[in-house]
């Protein structure tokens, strides 16, 4: 206990709860200089978020591809690798899920969900693993190639789509089997209807997975050592090219099952896209709001989940345009990022506490 | 078979989308060249996008008529240094994490641009479409030459002006960073800034620059996406463009030339798209594949041809004078 009070009073958490205040406040005078009321559109937004079971269920429902595809690109990042492409394993994580609900049919439930989450996670998983194969047998760098593998997915899975899944006359897939949902149907009508499903828990589990992976294990050791220094780690008799590889699969495996869970617990059908969805960039903010720690990814999908669900409500209620949301989390990471700032800011606090100290 | 004339076009095309790229791209190089990593081109193309579509509305309306687009153009390019120097302060004053920063750049751009496009325009998601945009040269009487004339005529000069300026910039930067003294201080502070700063180069100001010479750059590829191509701005106006021309600065080995060579092979992936369907064979090609085409051509030639390219050697890293 005493171990987590001190962690409250750690740095890091002072800065970071810095920088949430000041991104707040920069949008606060944002707002204010384009004639609006903050106070009322902040308020508006917390309406939205917990004024209600069904907003504070969408809001998770909006959380759970924010941990995964954070935890995917933090994962990358933890082993020395930029992952772009999460979009791509995301839209390759629906196409799986989509491609078993649909073709697959009378599996239980039991089965069927379950197959269709890892399938869709298994198509995420190898589509990051042939850029990291890309990147190992030929050195070419992995921004380049996950850059060019979201694009290829996009166009990829909608050739899928309207060739296999199509519902006809629209411009999206069937249903998908209601034996494959993921949805959890009694908390959904305890939450009115809010779309909820097992996704949130997964992201959880995949987050203590993550870290144990990660910091407890001897692979995780090995990927830990290949994204801190690949020339020591290959020195010390590590395989780097083989943990390049499996890095990225894990990262891909992560980033398939937000699509997978989209699709089988949010849509139930996937859509052909016209262009590269959200989840990649944001899935990036939310590790970099996270640190790229599997915790601070957590919270950090937990804020930005709520501030973009809420800033629909806000725009609705307050008429502030929801694009302020977005310059409010850009505010938020580039305070946690330039922590320079930050200190620069809090200074006159932190004198004084160091003379209570002597 | 494919007439001299289609070819013409093809190459026209080709340069219509290489140009935005080349900006784009040459603007990466500067801050990389200086150590810099710039993930925020793409943002920084939105602010460019995004200004010269409100420079060139509002000179529209002080009566400048056909010479408002290039007003339109230096709106762009300040206000793309603008973006650039909140990259700089937090990287180069407050030694940031240059790839978060970037990606900070990017959100805040969309963020800022779209905020403000519905407070002038009372809450509308575009701006107004442009009457003036700049215009294509025309040289009639050279495209009229047989055999040379749908090549040089058609293809080459019959292209905007953002075009030929982006050619000559690319000389001018291979000139710049290789021939000067200046160039050869902004890759020695990439390279090895201490180094650089025992001689008694200014390592934080030749990173200044360098991060201020990429937003004006990015900032007029971005400008010439709205004043060639789309006349307005929009969320979709500037969509993936600089991370292509962040892959084309990786693919051109962080040159001015291979930049160069990356960007027309883009633009000529892009441009081929539209010519396929030419061809009668291309029916039986489902559209998604065609679309993806320029995708996987890149990653094929960078599997079999390219390979490893080199960073420049300090990319990435505050400079820490007091570090060993």
């Amino acid at each position: 206990m005493n171990k987590f009070l001190k962690w409250f009073a750690s740095d890091s958490f002072i800065v970071s709860l810095a920088a949430i205040f000041m991104g707040l406040l920069l949008g606060a005078v944002v707002m204010f200089i384009g004639g609006y009321n903050p106070i009322t559109a902040y308020m508006a937004l917390l309406q939205s978020v917990f004024g209600s079971l069904d907003g504070f269920g969408e809001a998770l429902r909006e959380m759970a591809p924010l941990v995964l595809t954070g935890l995917a690109v933090a994962f990358a990042f933890r082993a020395g690798m930029f992952n772009i492409g999460a979009a791509g394993q995301v839209l390759m994580g629906m196409t799986g899920a989509s491609l078993i609900g649909i073709k697959v049919t009378g599996l239980p439930a039991i089965i069927h969900a379950p197959l269709a989450v890892i399938v869709g996670a298994l198509f995420g998983g190898l589509w990051a693993a042939l850029a990291g194969y890309i990147k190992a047998k030929r050195g070419v760098n992995e921004v380049i190639t996950t850059i060019m593998l979201n694009w290829i997915a996009l166009f990829l899975c909608n050739y899928i789509v309207r060739t296999f899944l199509l519902m006809p006359g629209s411009q999206r897939s069937l249903d998908v089997e209601s034996s494959s949902w993921v949805s959890i149907g009694w908390l959904s009508e305890m939450m009115g209807n809010a779309r909820v499903h097992w996704g949130i828990l997964i992201a959880i589990l995949a987050s203590i997975f993550f870290y144990y992976f990660l910091w407890k294990t001897k692979q995780g050791f090995e990927i830990r050592a290949v994204g801190s220094n690949p020339e020591a780690a290959r020195y010390a008799g590590i395989n780097v090219n083989k943990n390049i590889v499996k890095a990225m699969f894990i990262s891909g495996v992560l980033a398939g099952l937000a699509g997978a869970f989209e699709t089988l617990g949010v849509f139930h059908y996937q859509s052909i896209y016209s262009s590269l969805p959200q989840y990649g960039f944001n899935g990036i903010a939310v590790a970099l709001l996270g640190m790229t720690h599997p915790f601070g990814v957590l919270a950090g999908a937990g804020l930005f989940g709520m501030l973009t669900y809420g800033a629909s409500g806000m725009s609705f209620e307050a008429g502030v345009p929801s694009e302020i949301i977005q310059i409010v989390i850009g505010s938020i990471i580039f305070f946690i990022a330039a922590q320079g700032i930050v200190r620069f800011i809090l200074k006159p606090v932190y004198k004084r506490k160091k003379e209570k100290v002597l | 078979m494919i007439d001299l004339l289609t070819f013409g076009n093809l190459i026209n095309t080709t340069l219509v989308f290489s140009t935005a790229l080349i900006f784009a791209a040459l603007g990466g190089l500067f801050s990389e060249r200086s150590g810099i990593v710039n993930i925020g081109i793409e943002g920084l193309m939105v602010f460019g996008a995004f200004a010269a579509a409100v420079g060139t509305h509002y000179a529209e309306e002080a009566g400048m008529g056909a010479s408002a687009p290039w007003i339109g153009l230096l709106t762009a390019v300040v206000v793309g240094v603008l973006g650039a120097l909140i990259h700089a302060v937090a990287t180069i004053t407050f030694k940031a994490d240059q790839t978060i920063s970037g990606v900070v750049i990017n959100f805040l751009a969309t963020g800022i641009t779209l905020y403000l496009v519905k407070l002038l325009f009372d809450g509308a998601g575009e701006t107004p479409l442009l009457a003036n945009r700049l215009a294509k040269l025309s040289f009639p009487d050279i495209a009229s030459i047989p055999v040379i004339g749908p090549i040089l005529g058609t293809g080459l000069l019959n292209s905007y002006p953002t075009t030929f300026i982006a050619i000559i910039l690319v000389f001018v930067t291979y000139y710049v960073l290789y021939k000067t003294k200046f160039g050869l201080r902004m890759r020695a502070v990439g390279e090895h800034p201490s180094a650089a700063d025992t001689v008694g180069v200014n390592v934080n100001r030749m990173r200044y620059i360098g991060v201020m010479l990429s937003g004006a750059l990015a900032g007029l590829g971005g400008a010439t996406i709205t004043l060639t191509t789309t006349g307005l701005f929009s969320h979709t106006t500037i969509s993936g463009q600089g991370f292509i021309a962040i892959a084309a600065l990786i693919f051109g080995k962080w040159n001015p030339l291979g930049i160069f060579g990356a960007a027309l092979f883009f633009g000529f992936a892009q441009a081929i798209r539209n010519y396929v369907q030419l061809f009668e064979w291309s029916a039986s090609i489902p559209q998604d594949f065609i679309l993806m085409l320029p995708y996987v051509l890149t990653v094929i030639v960078l599997v079999v041809a390219v390979g490893k390219s080199r960073a420049p050697a300090a990319l990435g890293e505050a400079y820490d004078p007091g570090k060993r």
